[in-house]
Formats: C-alpha cells, sequence, structure tokens
C-alpha cells in the first residue's frame, strides 16, 4: 500500500490568477488546501535602494511603479514625507488636485481589481465594463501629466503644473468613423475639469452596471460569500489596512483619523463590511468607488471656484519658469543645479502614510541633510495581506484560493519593490 | 434537362446503401465542420458585442474586399495546423495522441442519429435515445484520458472534476430523457419529433418544462461550457485538461467541445422544441393557400430550416451565459447535480406520470 501524501502545486508564477508574478506552493488533499505558501521576489527592482542613490524628486517617477494600479497615491506618499521633513505645505488648490486624483486614481484601481477579480472568478464581462471608464480615467492622467499611467505629476511643494484647458481627443481612423469620434469627443471639447464632472455624473450609473452583473449574481455570492473570512481581532492583529480591514468591520480610514490635505474639507463615508469575507470586501470596494466619485465632484466644484498657484513659491524645491530661464542668466544655472544635485533636506526622520486604494501606503524617510534620501522604506499595504494568504485559504478549496487573490487586490510591484 | 436529372436520379438510387451512407455522413460531417468554425467566430463576434469590444474585424476571405473578419475561421485552422505538437515529457504518449480523437468522435458521430429533416436521419434507428445517450457520455473519456496522459498536475486536475462532474449531469440528463421517453412512448428520435406535432403548446417544452431546463443545464455543463467549465477552470487550473495540448491536439479539442455544443442544441430542439417542427404547426390548415405560395410556404411549413434556427437559438443561449455568469466552484456544481436537478427530474418523472395516468394533456400514448 502506497504511501498517501496530500498534493504539492505550483501555481504561479506564470498563471492566469497569480496577479503578477505570485507564485505560490499550494499543499492539496484533493482540491482542499492545507497550507498555502507564498513566495515572492520576483519582481524585485531595488526600488528603496535606487532611491538612496537619486536626487530627491528623481525618485517620484519610481513611486509610480511600485502599486503600478494605484499610481498617483504612492507619490503622494513619498511628496508627503519629503514635505513634512521640509516643514512645507502646498497651496491649498494643489491640495485639492491631489485629493482629487487620489480619488481618480482610487477609482482606477477598484475599477481594475473589479475587473480581475471577476476574471478570476470567471465573470469576463464586468472586466471590459470597467476598463471603459478606466480609459476615461487615464485620459484624465494624461490630460495632466502627458502619460496615461506613470504620471509623476506630485511634487514636493505642490504639483507639476495646473490643470490643463484642453482634453486630449479621439482623431477619425479606419476603424473609427467621424461620427463615433464626435460622439467619443463630445464630452472632451471643454476643460479637464468639465470632463471630470461629466464624468461623475454619468459613473454612478456605471457601477449600478457593474453591480446588475454581480452584486445580486447567485454564482457570484456562493463564490464569494464565507469565503476567506477574517475577523476583526484578527485583520488588526495582521496589521490589515483599506478595503480588507474595512471589510472585516472596522472603521479605519486614514482620511477621516489623521486627514492629510484638503480631505478634512470634503465629505464622505467610509464603508465596513460586517462578514469580513469576499463578498462584504466587494461591496465595500464598490461603494468606496461611488465615495470617490462624490469627493471629486466636490472637488471640481472647489477647483473651478477657486483658481491660484499650484506650486509652493520657494525656489528651493521649485524649478524656475521656462520664460524667467530664456532670459535671466542666473535662472538657467538655477534650472541646471536643481534639476541634476536637486535640493537638500534638513536630517531627520518622517513617516508619511496615505490611504492608497489598497490600504495605508506609507514612506519612511530618513535624511542626513543631504541631496538624497540616507533611506527609504516603503510600507506596501499588498505585502501585509499577502502574508496572511495562507490562514485566509486553508481548508478552502482551489478556485477559492483564486477568489482570495482577488480580494486581496495583490500588486507585485509594491510587494516586491 | 430532366433528362439529366432523371439518368442522376436512377444512378443515385442504382448505388449500394452503404454508398448512400457514405455520400450522406461526408455531406454532414462536412457541413458541420464549417458550422462549427463559424461558430467560434459568432462566439466571438457575440460575446464581443455583449462586452462593447468588436470581435475579430481584420482578416478577409481570401482577400475577397468587405468581407473583413469572415475569414478568420480559417485563418485560426491554418495557425493551428501549422503549430509544433508538443508532447510532455514521461507522458503516456499513444493515449495522449488517442484523447483529442476520443473526444471529438462521438460528438460528430452521434449525429448518426438525428433527425435532421422531415423523415430522414442517416441511420434511422429505434434506439436512437439510447445510441445518443451512449455517445455522448463517450466524450468524457477523452477528457479523463488526456489528463490522466498529460503528466501535469493541473491537467489532472481537470480531468478528476470533469469526471466526476459529468457522472452526475449524465444521470440528470438521462432522467429527463425519460421524462421525454414517457411523453412520446419511442426512442426513435423521429418518433420523438412527430409526437410532438400539432401546435407549439404540443411541444415537449411546454409540457415538460422542468425537464427541458434540466437537461439543457446538464448540457451546458456536459459541454463544459461556462458557468459550468471546471475541467478548463481558465482561472484556477490555467487550461485543466488539455493544458498540454498545442496545435492539432488543442484544435481537435476545441473543435468537440463546438461540436457537442451545436450537438447538445440539436437534441434539445428535437426532445423539447419540436426539432424541423414549424412553430406554426396546427396554425396553417394544411390546405390554407399560404402553404402554395412558392417560397413563403416552404418557410413556413416544416422543414430543417427550423431545426437550425432552433439550434441557432440554443446556441446563443450558450454564448449569453457565458458572457453573463461567472464560473461555479468544483464542489457546488456537485451539489447543484445531485441535490437539485436530479431531485427536479425524478419529481416531474413523478408528476408526468400522474397526468399520463388521468389522462391530462396532450399524450400520445
Amino acid at each position: 500500500m502506497a504511501e498517501i501524501r496530500n498534493l504539492t502545486m505550483n501555481f504561479g508564477p506564470q498563471h492566469p490568477a497569480a496577479h503578477g508574478v505570485l507564485r505560490l506552493v499550494l499543499e492539496m488533499d484533493g482540491e482542499v488546501i492545507q497550507k498555502a505558501d507564498p513566495h515572492i521576489g520576483l519582481l524585485h527592482r531595488g526600488t528603496e535602494k535606487l532611491a538612496e542613490s537619486k536626487p530627491f524628486n528623481q525618485s517620484i517617477g519610481y513611486m509610480d511603479r511600485l502599486d503600478y494600479m494605484s499610481m498617483m497615491c504612492n507619490e503622494h506618499a513619498y511628496v508627503l514625507a519629503i514635505e513634512n521633513l521640509l516643514g512645507i505645505k502646498p497651496p491649498l488648490r494643489a491640495q485639492y488636485i491631489r485629493v482629487m486624483f487620489d480619488e481618480i486614481t482610487r477609482i482606477l484601481n477598484h475599477l481594475l481589481w473589479l475587473g480581475s477579480h471577476g476574471l478570476d472568478i470567471g465573470a469576463m464581462t464586468v472586466f471590459l465594463f470597467a476598463f471603459r471608464e478606466r480609459e476615461d480615467l487615464m485620459d484624465c492622467y494624461e490630460a495632466v501629466s502627458g502619460t496615461r499611467m506613470h504620471a509623476t505629476y506630485y511634487r514636493p511643494g505642490g504639483v507639476h503644473r495646473d490643470l490643463p484647458d484642453a482634453m486630449p481627443r479621439y482623431q477619425a481612423s479606419r476603424w473609427r468613423s467621424e461620427a463615433d469620434v464626435a460622439r467619443l469627443n463630445e464630452a472632451r471639447s471643454g476643460t479637464l475639469l468639465d470632463f471630470i464632472e461629466d464624468f461623475t455624473r454619468r459613473f454612478p450609473g456605471c457601477v449600478d452596471e457593474y453591480e446588475t452583473l454581480l452584486t445580486d449574481n447567485r454564482i457570484w455570492k456562493q463564490r464569494t460569500v464565507n469565503i476567506g473570512v477574517v475577523t476583526p481581532e484578527r485583520a488588526i492583529q495582521l496589521g490589515f489596512t483599506g478595503p480588507m480591514l474595512r471589510g472585516s468591520g472596522v472603521e479605519w480610514d486614514l482620511r477621516k483619523k489623521q486627514p492629510y490635505e484638503a480631505y478634512r474639507e470634503v465629505d464622505f463615508d467610509i464603508p465596513v463590511g460586517r462578514n469580513g469575507d469576499c463578498y462584504d470586501r466587494y461591496l465595500v470596494r464598490i461603494e468606496e468607488m461611488r465615495q470617490a466619485n462624490r469627493i471629486i465632484a466636490q472637488c471640481v466644484t472647489w477647483l473651478r471656484a477657486n483658481p491660484g498657484t499650484v506650486m509652493i513659491d520657494d525656489r528651493k524645491v521649485r524649478a524656475p519658469r521656462r520664460e524667467e530661464m530664456k532670459g535671466d542668466m542666473e535662472s538657467l544655472i538655477h534650472h541646471f543645479k536643481f534639476m541634476t544635485e536637486g535640493y537638500c533636506v534638513p536630517e531627520g526622520e518622517s513617516y508619511a502614510a496615505v490611504e492608497a486604494p489598497k490600504g495605508e501606503f506609507g514612506v519612511y524617510l530618513v535624511s542626513d541633510g543631504a541631496n538624497k534620501p540616507y533611506r527609504l522604506k516603503c510600507r506596501p499595504p499588498g505585502f501585509v495581506h499577502l502574508s496572511a494568504l495562507s490562514e485566509m485559504v486553508t481548508g478552502h478549496m482551489l478556485a477559492d484560493v483564486v477568489a482570495v487573490i482577488g480580494t486581496q487586490d495583490i500588486v507585485f510591484g509594491e510587494i516586491d519593490r | 434537362m430532366s433528362g439529366v436529372s432523371n439518368w442522376l436520379a436512377t444512378r443515385w438510387l442504382a448505388l449500394p446503401g452503404f454508398a448512400h451512407s457514405t455520400v450522406f455522413i461526408l455531406a454532414l460531417t462536412l457541413v458541420l465542420i464549417v458550422c462549427v468554425a463559424y461558430l467560434t467566430l459568432w462566439e466571438r463576434k457575440l460575446i464581443g458585442w455583449m462586452q462593447l469590444r468588436r470581435g475579430p474585424n481584420r482578416v478577409r476571405l481570401f482577400g475577397i474586399p468587405h468581407t473583413e473578419y469572415i475569414g478568420q475561421p480559417f485563418a485560426d485552422v491554418v495557425k493551428l495546423l501549422i503549430k509544433e505538437i508538443v508532447t510532455p515529457a514521461r507522458s503516456n504518449k499513444v493515449l495522449f495522441r488517442l484523447a483529442p480523437a476520443i473526444t471529438l468522435i462521438p460528438a460528430f458521430a452521434a449525429w448518426a442519429v438525428i433527425p435532421i429533416a422531415p423523415r430522414f436521419a442517416i441511420a434511422n434507428v429505434d434506439a436512437g435515445l439510447l445510441y445518443i445517450l451512449s455517445l455522448t457520455s463517450m466524450g468524457v473519456y477523452g477528457v479523463i484520458l488526456a489528463g490522466w496522459a498529460s503528466n501535469s498536475k493541473y491537467a489532472f486536475l481537470g480531468a478528476m472534476r470533469s469526471g466526476a462532474q459529468i457522472v452526475a449531469y449524465e444521470i440528470a440528463m438521462g432522467f429527463a430523457l425519460v421524462g421525454v421517453l414517457m411523453a412520446s412512448g419511442s426512442l426513435n428520435l423521429g418518433t420523438i419529433v412527430d409526437h410532438q406535432r400539432g401546435a407549439p403548446f404540443h411541444w415537449n417544452l411546454v409540457w415538460l418544462f422542468p425537464l427541458f431546463m434540466v437537461y439543457f443545464i446538464a448540457g451546458v455543463a456536459e459541454t463544459n461550457r461556462a458557468p459550468f467549465d471546471v475541467a478548463e477552470g481558465e482561472s484556477e487550473i490555467v487550461a485543466g485538461f488539455h493544458v498540454e495540448y498545442s496545435g492539432m491536439g488543442f484544435a481537435l479539442f476545441f473543435l468537440a467541445e463546438y461540436a457537442n455544443m451545436i450537438l447538445i442544441s440539436a437534441l434539445t430542439s428535437i426532445f423539447f422544441l419540436g426539432g424541423w417542427l414549424s412553430p406554426l404547426d396546427g396554425y396553417l390548415p394544411a390546405g390554407s393557400a399560404i402553404r402554395h405560395v412558392p417560397l413563403l410556404g416552404l418557410v413556413l411549413g416544416d422543414g430543417t430550416h427550423w431545426l437550425a434556427a432552433k439550434i441557432f437559438f440554443l446556441l446563443c443561449v450558450f454564448l449569453w451565459l457565458r458572457a453573463t455568469f461567472p464560473r461555479y466552484r468544483y464542489d457546488q456544481i456537485m451539489r447543484l447535480g445531485w441535490k437539485v436537478l436530479i431531485p427536479i427530474t425524478i419529481v416531474w418523472i413523478a408528476v408526468e406520470g400522474i397526468l399520463i395516468w388521468f389522462r391530462v394533456g396532450p399524450w400520445r400514448v
């Protein structure tokens, strides 16, 4: 009689549901998971070490590439940490712009999460529905920074530039008729703020559309209810943040608990779950999208009414204007020095955290007074959540592993750094 | 002209029986393969529209202008034909090669007894229903063999799931067909269709509605289509039983899946939707004038086109399900099969027996 052993299976790193490069070594009894051992590090790029060799401003772009689904939120934490050390505060308009783009980023992230979570559980259509709206939000990124993902838009002391007066437009091609283009460009004919306002008006309807596909779907419920349950106590012990914590019923949101930027001024609610299962976390994230939409609408109104500067007027942290450089030797030299050497940050250390879409994204920055960080440490939410994966999937079936990975909203850019 | 056709007709009748069958089989297989090819395209187009995208829109049919995407199936076939067939190390080579064929052959062979047109089937056998039952259960052997022979854990899991699933759903399917059998009193598919004659009200769909639902759901499960595609389980076990197949090996599984979809749709139409019967049957009196209008009369009367239309409708339902539903988990499928579908069929068979006993309904027994 042969000895009965558990089946060991390699799940990933090349697997459609591995969300990048997760490698799970699963120990299974038939289809039931006995143990899940996540192996990480396949996407390690040494971001934290790289930052030590660059002037402060040159690492902003690296932050985008950490959690590459919520780009501007990562920038935000980094920029906040530098601002703390420098002891500066951006102008109010810049704060509102940051809040608005943080929330746009939240919707961007949650849309991708919704799509891929649906795809993991086998619902294909919601993925493409979600990407329709992602497209519009990426156009906002493009309008403001020139890139659709890795924006590098925030700066210590404000944001790179003010909101543009024009939106990128579609052009007619072999595959897109003039009529199509006219319809697509209708909302894009005004300023960026007009476009975003139009978006906030139609977005709740879009969320309703996603919900008709999933929320009351029997199969969706069977696949998510009571899967990956985490009690509130355990969630706190494990260091969960963001929707993972709120899904368990703990009302914790940095935007409310330690408001940064203009979050104190805007009105929004924090959704919390009750059972701490995949379905509750799904509902929490869906509601977060609606709340983010509310915040964006308020920011648009404020930004319309209050034009002004978006960058602190401190020549230590801000490059001279282009037109000044054209005629002024000192400005040209200043610009060169600023771009190559950067600025020195006073000695000290600072931890700045933002409520990123996935949870608390923190940056711990140590400066020794030079123009480069002495040490940079990121606190990615995904890393903490992933370390609880084994606990969440033990006793469930193989198909539930996929659902739990989906509900954790894991992105390997931030976990492996 | 009539001389030529007369000559052809006499020649045709003079041919031996097996030659007739061979010609019919070849013709039917050819039509089926083309249907399968275009079903893949239709699936991609239809789901594309449901998902706000275009689907295939590039490949033209042999470069003919304005035939965008019509040539897609041919391009796919060529691509799959010229791909290398990789056999995994330490796999069972014989079974690995054999499995795709075992899956594909029953899907085509089952068509032998299907009444394609009024009073016509390639093999008009009296035990047609039994033949269908036995052949549709054959397909799963290919899946299990493929999963076992691949020497891959993903494929193995897929095969195990498929095996367990098929047992549950075969029973539900069989019970549903017992209901059909009771209603028509015959195992001959042609007779089953004939017994639904009268009006759409006489179709088995009406009186055996629960069995129709069970049969179709079990059919979706048997063809491994979403939401019951756990044997493939794209996001869990990558591609399940055919994860190690490439090129034509994969193509045969793919063909079999679509051929099975068409088969299940055809069977559902025959058992429950009156097969080739026109839905206007019973509303147009036999002698009415409209029956003699040249083209319209043919269209409105019984015929293969009604069977094709019903098959097409059911195929669209298949695709619609795929675009709408998330995937069931393996144990949930088993629960649905054993605890929901099978009890429903048993209850309805009892109800049907009582109805027949008291002669309530359009029974011919």
